[in-house]
């Protein structure tokens, strides 16, 4: 009894809350619950709580991890809306999906992933299930590993990640350990301390990397960087597990962002990788995701697939479709896809020079096509097809010869653009309000996010000063600066730093 | 070439998916489903339900409307009209702020998310179901770390109902702080439910034992067509001051079984710990899954909080029960029709979308076989794989399978 008492005035104590005192020690005999302590509270709800709460004209929110546009609003993909028009007319019956989704979309999410023609589905050596998201991909591969990794179950994750990286791995009773990432002198990637602390890791322990827009820094190892990190964590036999959350979203290149993925499978690294459709698609509400298993050949690959489903039958029994379903439309339609993740860079095309000069080389990267004929009856905002993606006339000179246009962008490269362009005024604000310290790292890191580098206490001074919010590591969500913002943080940020 | 899994062994096959994949191989004109459990119309052909492609047709005309992140709980339009459907608008443990819901992956979800808080937070490692049971359940309990899994006696084979004597014994030998799960109704898979007095001798054993009740709804509406008269053992709980769970599934009653619409009501017996314990669920959702499936919680709370859309899906769920009993009916008219042997009136007193037939596993096997009849080896049939122009074939068959291989 004196124990039992003991246990609930610790429980009391730490709430502060005389009302629950009390309430607490009459009622200690009759229910259930009464040892259930609060659960700690959710650092970004927190955020997004004290913003809503500001009444400030200014506020701005950088805690968000969902992409805005310019009028910090959600933004719908065009081809999502296409999508679900397309989706609706079929009429589609809602019957039990199979346990790891439908074998179309497992297909089409592996092949976006891995690239058409990656080896590891020639011998079908892949086990890819249809998972709650990115959350839901993480939460089942880990899990596999407490249950049937015969291995070092050590998981190894990036100074800093992801919050619920840790969690989850918490939850499972998986112990995880760090290996240097994040080089707070640089703002940028610290490849000796992760070449150095990955060749100390245990043979055959789980590395978790994220392939690209590292959350929360922003910093991504370059190309040449991965091609290390992919020989020291072969050295070390260890099994890579990639979060994929932002394919496409970072650069607007769907193949560009999964180049360290499948620079880990031609080296002969058996990945294991979580894919969300979230961020790229804008699809955050309905949990599309993916887990994909490389297990070599087919028959692992079928053991495997045995096992997981057994894992998804006990945690919600089959996925559920309507997110996926508009992931497998987009996919699978060459038009929305192409509207969808369609990569070309032009930024400008010169029309005059081609009008006078037939080998004139255009400034931007084309594959292959046409150049059209040129057409007298151009106006502002025209659309045409140069080979074969969709542009707008941007600008036109009084001689008609000389034309600017920009193309009517791919959704992903929209709004990976608009980020980009984003980070590009924040920084050429703050520097142009002659701040002493370097703020390269701001363009230079990718993503929705960005460690400024701003300490706690500035964090701080930013929040009760000028009612910008953001989290105390000084992460900033790109997605909430607009060009009605971007001078502001700019020179908030310059104050607090000066 | 070597691989990490090289060691990982091949699992056993879900035994009514596998039956589901065998029917669909099976070329024969005659084939009947009687396996997964999903409702089928008269031509055999799943049903949406009219008043959902009504609410979906009103959101896909929506321009204003988003893909935006649920909260962790779920959207909670949805899980108190959830909670309002299962205990009563009017019930005071909702007046009184001790009755709340958590939006959840269906069924099975609602039972994970409830399973994984009382085993991490309330410290219990013991559960019981009943024998037989839906086949997931042990599982579940088992991976949300319950330790210790018990069965209670339930289905009597001789007598074809429950034994009453046999689980009320069971229960009063469980220990104290045992987790009882309990269909609330249309028992799955036999079809038997306990009268309201005997759920009354069952309430009196757990409230001496101090056993928990952990409920299980997944066809309210859809067992007797009157959404209230199937949660009357959930609210008896409630009335006689039980703190209880309960997982409640949309799968059925709303066909929405892809979608994955599911709800976790927990009554307490006061408010106060109340924050505590949605604060506990988010951090065990966030590690599971983040957020719940907006789509389909959007079509059910749109209806549940309309009164017009409300009184549609009243009258499906009264079509859908309404044939299901038809077609018990008729199928034990063609049994005895055809004077095959045995009683048949277990058919007609079930409830739901499952019966308990009775048939023996090599009965089954003849069925499944020879007539490309397919049903679980425990002998359950789905009713709604019957139709008019099935029914007598199947009977038929059974009455062949019956003959041909009686029960020892």
């Amino acid at each position: 009894m004196a124990a039992a008492f003991k246990k609930l005035s610790v429980h009391v104590l730490k709430h502060n809350n005389v009302e629950a005192l009390i309430g607490t020690a009459v009622r200690a005999n009759s229910t259930w619950w009464s040892n259930v302590e609060m659960g700690p509270p959710d650092v970004i709800l927190g955020i997004t709580e004290a913003y809503r709460k500001d009444t400030s004209p200014k506020k701005v929110n950088l805690g968000v991890g969902a992409y805005r546009d310019d009028e910090g609003k959600p933004y719908i993909l065009p081809s999502v809306r296409k999508a679900e028009d397309i989706i609706h007319k079929k009429a589609l019956n809602h019957e039990y999906a199979p346990i790891g989704g439908e074998a179309a979309y497992c297909d089409a999410v592996a092949k976006l992933a891995f690239g058409e023609d990656s080896p590891v589905f020639k011998n079908k050596s892949n086990c890819t299930v249809q998972t709650l998201s990115g959350t839901g991909a993480l939460r089942l591969g880990l899990e596999f590993i407490t249950k049937h990794y015969a291995k070092t179950k050590e998981i190894w994750m990036p100074a800093p990640t992801w919050g619920n990286h840790p969690q989850i791995c918490n939850t499972l009773n998986l112990p995880h350990k760090k290996y240097r990432y994040f080089d707070p002198k640089t703002n940028g990637f610290d490849l000796q301390g992760a070449l150095e602390d990955i060749s100390k890791i245990p043979e055959g322990s789980i590395i978790l990397l994220h392939a690209c827009a590292h959350n929360p820094t922003g910093v991504d190892p370059k190309q040449n960087e991965w091609m290390q990190l992919s020989q020291v964590i072969k050295d070390r036999k260890l099994f890579p597990f990639f979060d994929m959350a932002y394919q496409g979203f970072a650069t607007g290149d769907v193949d560009n962002d999964a180049f360290a993925i499948r620079h880990f499978v031609k080296d002969g690294h058996q990945v294991m990788l979580a894919q969300s459709f979230a961020k790229n698609m804008g699809l955050y509400g309905e949990r599309a995701g993916a887990l994909t298993f490389l297990c070599g050949d087919s028959d692992s690959a079928a053991k495997v697939m045995s096992q997981v489903k057994i894992m998804i039958r006990t945690m919600y029994s089959n996925p559920p479709l309507h997110g996926a379903r508009l992931v497998l439309e987009i996919l699978a339609n060459p038009e929305l896809k192409k509207q969808c993740f369609a990569h070309a860079d032009i930024e400008s095309f010169i029309w005059k020079e081609l009008a006078v000069n037939p080998y004139f080389i255009p400034t931007f990267d084309s594959s292959s096509g046409t150049v059209p004929d040129f057409d007298p009856d151009l106006t502002l905002g025209s659309e045409l097809s140069l080979f074969s993606i969709p542009v707008q006339v941007l600008e036109i000179n009084s001689d008609m010869r000389n034309i600017n246009v920009t193309k009517v962008l791919a959704d992903v490269k929209h709004m990976a653009d608009r980020i980009i362009s984003m980070r590009k005024g924040l920084r050429s604000g703050i520097e142009g309000a002659g701040n002493p310290h370097q703020w390269q790292h701001i363009t230079d890191q990718i993503g929705m996010f960005c460690f400024t580098g701003l300490k706690p206490d500035q964090v701080e001074k930013l929040t009760k000063d000028f009612h910008i919010y953001l989290t105390k590591d000084g992460r900033i969500s790109v997605a909430g600066i607009s060009s009605k913002n971007v001078d502001y943080v700019a020179e908030a940020i310059h104050k607090v730093t000066s | 070439m070597v691989s990490r899994c090289d060691g990982v062994e091949q699992g056993p096959p879900i035994e009514v998916f596998a039956l589901n994949r065998k029917c669909t191989e099976d070329s024969c004109p005659n084939k009947v489903n009687l396996g997964v459990g999903a409702y089928r119309d008269e031509a055999g052909k799943p049903w949406v339900l009219p008043v959902v492609r009504k609410v979906e047709k009103q959101m896909a005309a929506d321009d204003t409307l988003l893909h935006e992140y649920l909260p962790v709980l779920g959207l909670e339009q949805f899980s108190n009209a959830s909670v309002s459907m299962l205990l009563g608008q009017d019930n005071p443990a909702i007046s009184e702020g001790r009755a709340f819901g958590v939006q959840t992956l269906s069924g099975t979800g609602a039972l994970r998310v409830g399973a994984e808080f009382l085993n991490k937070h309330l410290g219990y490692t013991t559960f019981y179901y009943s024998n037989p049971t839906w086949e997931n359940h042990h599982l579940v309990f088992v991976n949300s770390g319950f330790t210790t899994p018990c069965q209670y006696r339930y289905w009597d084979d001789k007598t074809r109902s429950i034994n009453i004597e046999g689980l009320l014994e069971d229960l009063r030998n469980a220990p104290e702080n045992a987790v009882i799960i309990l269909h609330a109704c249309a028992h799955n898979p036999t079809g038997i439910d306990p009268t309201q007095e005997q759920w009354q001798k069952i309430a009196d054993i757990m409230e001496e034992r101090k056993l928990f009740p952990f409920f299980d709804s997944a066809y309210q509406g859809f067992a007797s067509g009157d959404l209230d008269k199937d949660a009357w053992a959930v609210r008896y709980f409630v009335k006689r001051g039980f703190e209880l769970v309960c997982a409640q599934s949309y799968a059925k009653n709303f066909g929405l079984y892809n979608e994955r619409v599911g709800n976790l009501a927990l009554v307490l017996s006061n408010s106060k710990p109340v924050a505590a314990v949605k604060s506990q669920v988010t951090w065990i959702v966030r590690g599971m899954y983040s957020n719940p499936p907006a789509h389909g919680a959007r079509v059910v709370a749109t209806v549940l909080n309309s009164p017009q859309l409300f009184d549609e899906w009243k009258d499906h769920i009264m079509a859908m029960s309404s044939r299901i009993f038809e077609m018990r009916e008729a199928l034990r008219a063609e049994l005895i029709k055809l004077n095959t042997p045995g009683n048949w009136d277990h058919i007609v007193k079930q409830i739901g979308m499952f019966s308990y037939t009775g048939l023996t596993p090599r009965q089954v096997e003849h069925l499944i076989q020879e007539h490309h009849i397919y049903l679980l080896r425990s002998g359950r049939i789905n009713i709604c794989g019957l139709n008019t122009s099935n029914v007598v074939y199947v009977a038929k068959a059974i009455n062949d399978a019956i003959t041909k291989f009686p029960q020892e």
